[in-house]
């Protein structure tokens, strides 16, 4: 699997690839094009964690835009909520007694008061997290693939409340989402004069966090994921919780989801609750199919392509029907089911980019 | 410590309109290699089962080191120290022997997720400890030459005897052998009492369940005879062959009418 040695041939050469094609977009000045891949980037973030919990812990979930979605939606709310009006309540000057308030100016000439982009941030991730682990908690208990079943419940019903509640801007979502500063002078920001410099930045992110999943997959809990994929009662036979593990992975999923909605909103300057539909995590579920299960690279370059030439409107009309028929392909070809672990060993033979 | 190292008592389990264990008791002390025979459907695996917590039993108690353990669930039991092997052979897919044995050393790590994504210093060298430790168990079953083969993929003998060292990678109290040498020929027999042998001198305890009458008088210290899910007759090899109700039940009587 993925040794030390060989992963970092690998982040090696995606880090190559990186540098190349900007130098190649900005010689040809076409750097628009590495809007759309700084877009990609962050969806890859939800490819990765996806791909660990469907190849190596043997769980699909369907909701993974659902997560996105509250990251996102969570950071675009409490970095463009006003909270002038409601300085007396206690939570308010207790944020603003911590530093944790921002005061900038919007677009009208007037002013307001939000909760500081990385306090917000970090708050989404955790509740984002926190969600996870409530649907996970019950799924798990039981044996089998139940958890596809509870995700696409709850991402159906994240998607309603976004689109249905009025505090989060209904149908036209929340934009007016400001930057979220870095380092001094570098923000996450879909500003023109800093498309270059996103653009490492998301794939700086998307190599830590191909890099981190590469070692757990190597690691006690990599194998212990394995193991719980491929003979549930081995993993129990040798001390292996396998509740609690599958949690914490899917937790980890979700966690990873929630960071690219917080990041992709803040490069987008907003989001809406068609990033939160169903269809979109359909997509995921796709991308990591045909990436090949159990091969974070695969779904990483598959997911990259395909991601960028949907970005550019190179599907059309047909844009869903694209993904939702390389499913159907998956399941024609892998009558067993996505999460089959003959699938999984058909993929590694017939997989062309899958690194050995 | 305690010199029982596994103490049933009054063990049932009905599966439907079968008594499939019934009023079962007794003990594994520490240091024995510990039989348990029976005809087809004399409730062995169901017992193995019930005591390593891949099932829950209706009555009785199980006491694995001085601890009342009924009921607890198959990690916590292996997490206390019993490792078990199975008659249908549990390896993972995809993975190499030596990373199948290295699932063996969970009870024995301990870097969680965050220190595992990180990779730090403690993590590697914990992990190389492991792997060191695991090489050696490979060693002493003489599979150091497939360690980096697929564990599926090997011949039947030697895929039992991966089994067998992830067993022992756990470095457990009490071993549990699900007809370990079900499926092999008379040489790998053979061959596996003799290993079972090497196993045991090292001190470790051994329960198991087996078909093959040569084995078991070979290896095992003490016999439990079971019929119908009920003790039969307990005691050495010598006593068990002379014992007539084991013979009837061999000989196959009607197990309603045994004793």
């Amino acid at each position: 699997m993925a040794g030390g040695g060989r992963g970092l041939g690998f982040t090696a050469g995606l880090a190559v690839a990186v540098v190349t094609i900007q130098v190649a977009a900005s010689s040809a000045h076409k750097v628009f094009y590495l809007t759309q891949l700084t877009m990609s980037a962050y969806a890859m973030l939800i490819v990765l964690g996806l791909a660990l919990l469907m190849g190596y812990a043997g769980q699909a979930s369907m909701g993974q835009a659902g997560f996105f979605a509250i990251g996102g939606y969570t950071a675009a709310f409490l970095t463009t909520f006003d909270l002038a009006p409601h300085r007396g309540s206690v939570v308010v000057s207790l944020l603003g007694r911590m530093h944790l308030l921002l005061t900038r100016a919007d677009g009208s000439g007037g002013s307001i008061t939000h909760v500081h982009p990385w306090a917000a941030a970090l708050f989404a991730i955790v509740l984002a997290a926190a969600i996870a682990w409530l649907v996970a908690g019950p799924v798990f208990r039981l044996r089998g693939h139940y958890l596809a079943m509870a995700t696409l419940g709850f991402g159906i019903i994240v998607h309603r409340i976004f689109l249905g509640s009025s505090l989060f801007g209904a149908a036209d979502g929340i934009s007016d989402v400001p930057a979220l500063a870095l380092l001094p002078g570098f923000a996450i920001t879909g500003r023109a004069a800093s498309r270059v410099s996103n653009y490492y930045a998301a794939w700086g992110v998307v190599l830590l966090t191909l890099w981190m999943l590469s070692n757990l997959i190597d690691s006690r809990i990599g194998r212990a994921l394995r193991a719980i994929h491929g003979s549930e009662n081995a993993a129990a036979a040798v001390g292996i919780p396998i509740a609690r593990f599958k949690t914490q992975v899917f937790v980890l999923a979700a966690s990873l989801a929630a960071v690219a909605g917080v990041l992709l909103t803040h490069f987008n300057g907003g989001i809406g609750p068609s990033d939160a539909s169903v269809m979109k995590s359909v997509r995921f579920v796709a991308i990591v199919a045909v990436g090949g299960m159990a091969n974070l690279r695969g779904a990483l370059a598959m997911g990259t392509v395909l991601t960028f030439l949907s970005l550019r409107g190179y599907f059309g009309t047909f844009d869903d029907l694209v993904f939702g028929g390389i499913l159907l392909a998956m399941m024609l070809f892998a009558p067993e089911g996505i999460v089959g672990g003959q699938l999984w060993q058909r993929l590694k033979s017939a997989n062309p980019l899958k690194v050995r | 410590m305690a010199t029982q190292v596994l103490e049933v008592r009054e063990l049932g389990r009905r599966f439907g309109g079968l008594q499939a264990v019934a009023d079962l008791s007794f003990c594994v002390t520490r240091g024995v290699v510990k039989a348990v025979i029976g005809p087809n459907g004399a409730g062995k695996t169901t017992l193995f089962n019930l005591v390593s917590g891949f099932a829950r039993p209706d009555t009785g108690s199980v006491c694995f080191l001085g601890e009342d353990v009924r009921g607890l669930p198959a990690h916590e039991l292996a997490r206390r120290g019993m490792a078990r092997t199975f008659q249908q052979i549990q390896l993972v897919p995809g993975m190499s022997v030596l990373e199948n044995v290295l699932t063996g050393r969970h009870r024995h790590t301990r870097a969680g997720f965050l220190p595992s994504l990180l990779r730090l210093p403690r993590t590697v060298r914990e992990g190389r400890a492991a792997r060191e430790h695991c090489r050696e168990t490979l060693a002493f079953l003489g599979l150091a030459d497939y360690a980096e083969a697929e564990a599926v993929s090997l011949a039947y003998g030697l895929q039992r005897l991966v089994e067998l060292a992830r067993a022992l990678a756990c470095e457990p109290q009490l071993l549990l052998l699900d007809e370990p040498a079900a499926g092999l020929n008379m040489r790998e027999t053979e061959e596996m009492a003799g290993t079972i042998r090497r196993i045991n001198a090292t001190g470790l305890t051994v329960l198991l369940v087996e078909h093959d009458m040569g084995l078991v008088m070979n290896i095992s210290h003490e016999i439990l005879v079971l019929g119908a899910g009920r003790r039969v007759a307990e005691g050495t090899p010598h006593e068990i062959q002379g014992n007539p109700d084991v013979i009837r039940i061999y000989l196959g009587e009607d197990d309603d009418q045994g004793p």
